[in-house]
């Protein structure tokens, strides 16, 4: 297991390398390099030579990208143009966010998720069934955008039942430890706090969570009908165990496997940033600041935050991987 | 092997099971089959791939799928009626008094659970035994099966078990709670050679003396003959032929009965003897309602064994003493050989279509090393 971690870990490095090389390109290649995208496309020739050369861009291409590179694996992504705070500091303000935002999005899918796919699974070509089948292809095909504009109208502006923009209640004056604000708030035992918090990540959980939950209700149903016509389920029943064992010790354990590595690889993505999500709910997390430093053309930020996404979700994936092998007892003790 | 006294512990009584898919033609799968099975018997059902052995053992164990599924007729074990019984109680009787061994052991073991909780459930579930008392039954019950170091076995799982020693586990788990009844659907055909005979005679061993009834379904004469007591040929969803198994292997009556015998090599016949496979293949088959299922296949085969020549189904009638006969044209049809007493015949006419066998089923039985 421990050689199969420090393989993954090293094929990282190729990966790591050819996206800062993607985006150090990128970046390069912009219309009037990057001292015209980030000073403005009225910047004076002579701003534009003292820009380049306070950020070395006057060097070699190669040099360059040696000292960016040397510069981002000691985690210094530079600063951002427009706060002109460490692009580090940013990310480790707003990750938080977007970590909670996530937890929420999953916790609606997986809890409404799999007991429908198995629901649906055993009452194959039943009502649930079919709706569930509706209603997941539903779920991958509205765009994000719009069900959260549509959440937002109709549960935060047209019926005040839930809050509809932020992380939290301006007027609640919260103290800010972790930046994870529920957890802030059981820190501190400002439970209104944390209960607001909570409040602020229901609809945005909702409005990310709809695709996952479409991918793990279709997983499950998948995974259910396949592991109930397994020889080890007609066993089980052979032996006179009651439903309830047959059900949790041979069917759901075996069908759970495919679907935690779904839910697994959902969390990487859904980590990577909910750019709409967050944007229609203003939501201060990585997504709505990629937006934000795209409309401002705040490029250090953008390539320090999706190199450090880039390795949260590599990272992710790892640990699905990992997991996978600890549940499943054919790979663990091979 | 030999106590076949008392009443019987399973009573199957024109069993017939029909699959109904949507859009398709009804299937008889197994129809008008009856057999019955005395304590510490062993019966052999026999018959090729598609025959419907998996179904009648399914049948009889309530494990069928239950939309699209029709089961008439009636299935008694130790005197209770199973057939229309309810789920529940079907349960309590299953993995008990009725248990089932499988063809693969690999697939019939839960991949993400202990071979020691795979055992103990069935403990839990019918003796209420759980914890150390059920650690230590379930130590006990796989080293019964001759599973060695059988304590460590219990937190392995499946897939570090070799294949004979799952197929013992999975004999462990049915035989946890003695049951009245075993149902062994092929558990050899995915062994190696070697495994097979030593699976067979731990089951011949358990069974022995045990008093628990023996329903040993097979394709491989050689297992019914090292195996079993009585024998009933199945053909198409049909039994077509049943006997004792001295007298079926001495005298076949059923043409398919001696296809089945002379496409097997035996000790007794020369290396030189040509081996005859029955021709064509079970898919080569004609709906019984229309006369013999076997005919497309059959040397014997004349016109009146066609439903509209004889006007009637080929019938399922008495052959002598304790045997049964599905067949209008069958081998051996001397008058000697239809009246008299099975053993009696064996002597006379074995000769006639199965090799050349002095006493047919001490040969039988010596061959059974090579054949399972
Ligand atoms: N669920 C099902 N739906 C429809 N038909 C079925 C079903 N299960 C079995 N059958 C049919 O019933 C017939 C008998 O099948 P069965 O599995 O009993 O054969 P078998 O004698 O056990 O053969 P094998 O030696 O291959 O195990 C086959 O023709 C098969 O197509
Ligand atoms: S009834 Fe006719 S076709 Fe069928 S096995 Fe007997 S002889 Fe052959
Ligand atoms: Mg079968």
């Amino acid at each position: 297991m421990l050689r199969f971690i420090v393989r993954r870990l090293l094929q990282l490095i190729p990966i790591l390398l050819g996206l800062s090389l993607l985006l150090f390109a990128w970046l390069r290649a912009l219309p009037g390099g990057p001292a015209q995208a980030a000073l403005g496309e009225r910047a004076t020739p002579a701003k534009i030579a003292e820009y380049n050369e306070t950020f070395g861009l006057n060097e070699s291409i190669v040099v360059q990208y040696l000292k960016f590179l040397g510069r981002a694996v000691q985690l210094d992504f530079g600063t951002s143009t427009r706060t002109g705070r460490p692009v580090l500091d940013e990310f480790l303000d707003r990750f938080p966010g977007t970590i909670e935002l996530t937890v929420a999005a999953l916790v609606f899918a997986i809890v409404i998720g799999i007991p429908l796919g198995y629901v649906a699974a055993r009452r194959h070509g039943g009502v649930v069934d079919n709706t569930a089948i509706i209603a997941s292809l539903l779920g991958v095909t509205i765009p994000v955008f719009f069900l959260a504009y549509l959440l937002r109208l109709l549960f935060a502006v047209q019926l005040g039942w839930l809050p509809g923009s932020g992380r939290q209640d301006v007027r609640i004056d919260a103290t800010h430890i972790t930046n994870f604000y529920v957890l802030d708030g059981l820190l501190t035992r400002e439970f209104d706090a944390s209960w607001d918090a909570v409040l602020h990540l229901v609809l945005p959980g909702i409005a990310l969570g709809t695709i996952p939950l479409a991918i793990i209700v279709r997983i499950t149903r998948a995974a259910v009908l396949d592991v109930v016509n397994e020889d080890y389920v007609r066993t089980a029943n052979a032996k006179g165990l009651s439903t309830s064992v047959v059900r949790r010790r041979h069917v759901v354990r075996n069908a759970l496997l495919p679907v935690s590595t779904t839910i697994g690889l959902q969390t990487g993505l859904l980590l990577s940033g909910a750019v709409l999500t967050e944007t229609v709910f203003a939501f201060g997390g990585v997504g709505s600041a990629l937006r934000q430093a795209i409309s401002d053309r705040d490029y250090s930020l953008l390539q320090g935050f999706i190199l450090i996404l880039a390795v949260v979700y590599v990272l992710v994936n790892l640990l699905v991987d990992i997991s996978y092998g600890l549940l499943d007892p054919r790979v663990r003790t091979r | 092997m030999t106590g076949t006294s008392g009443s019987p512990v399973l009573e199957v009584d024109d069993l017939a099971v029909q699959f109904t898919r949507r859009g398709e033609q009804p299937t008889r799968a197994v129809d008008g089959v009856s057999f019955s099975v005395a304590p510490g018997e062993t019966i052999g059902l026999v018959g090729e791939s598609g025959c419907g052995k998996s179904v009648t053992s399914l049948a009889i164990m309530g494990l069928l799928p239950q939309r699209g599924v029709q089961v008439t007729g009636s299935v008694r074990l130790d005197g209770t009626e199973l057939l229309g019984a309810g789920p529940r109680t079907l349960r309590t009787l299953r993995g008990k008094d009725m248990a089932m061994v499988f063809q693969d052991p690999l697939s019939s073991l839960n991949p993400t659970v202990t071979v020691g909780t795979q055992v103990t459930e069935v403990l839990a579930e019918h003796r209420d035994m759980t914890g150390r008392a059920a650690q230590d039954e379930a130590t006990e019950l796989l080293d019964r099966v001759g599973i060695p170091d059988p304590r460590r076995r219990l937190g392995e799982y499946p897939h570090q078990l070799s294949g004979g020693m799952r197929q013992r586990a999975l004999i462990a788990m049915a035989l946890a709670c003695s049951p009245r009844l075993l149902i062994a659907d092929e558990p050899t055909t995915a062994l190696d050679v070697t495994i097979q005979a030593q699976i067979l005679e731990l089951l011949r061993e358990l069974v022995q003396g045990s008093g628990t009834a023996l329903v040993m379904i097979t394709h491989d004469l050689g297992v019914v003959a090292g195996l079993c007591d009585r024998v009933h040929v199945m053909y198409a969803g049909r039994v077509i032929e049943t006997a004792d198994r001295r007298p079926l292997f001495a005298t076949p009556r059923h043409p398919y009965t001696g296809g089945l015998l002379g496409s097997v090599p035996r000790l007794d016949t020369g290396r030189g003897t040509p081996l005859t496979p029955i021709r064509g293949s079970a898919r080569d088959t004609i709906p019984w309602s229309q006369g013999c299922a076997f005919a497309p296949r059959c040397d014997n085969a004349e016109d009146d064994c066609l439903t509209e020549v004889s006007g009637s189904t080929v019938p399922l009638e008495a052959d002598g003493l304790r045997r049964e006969l599905r067949c209008r044209h069958p081998l051996h049809a001397t008058p000697a050989a239809a009246g008299a007493p099975a053993g009696a015949t064996a002597a006379s006419s074995a000769g006639a279509s199965a090799g050349s066998p002095s006493t047919g089923s001490s040969s039988w039985s010596s061959s059974e090393g090579q054949q399972s």
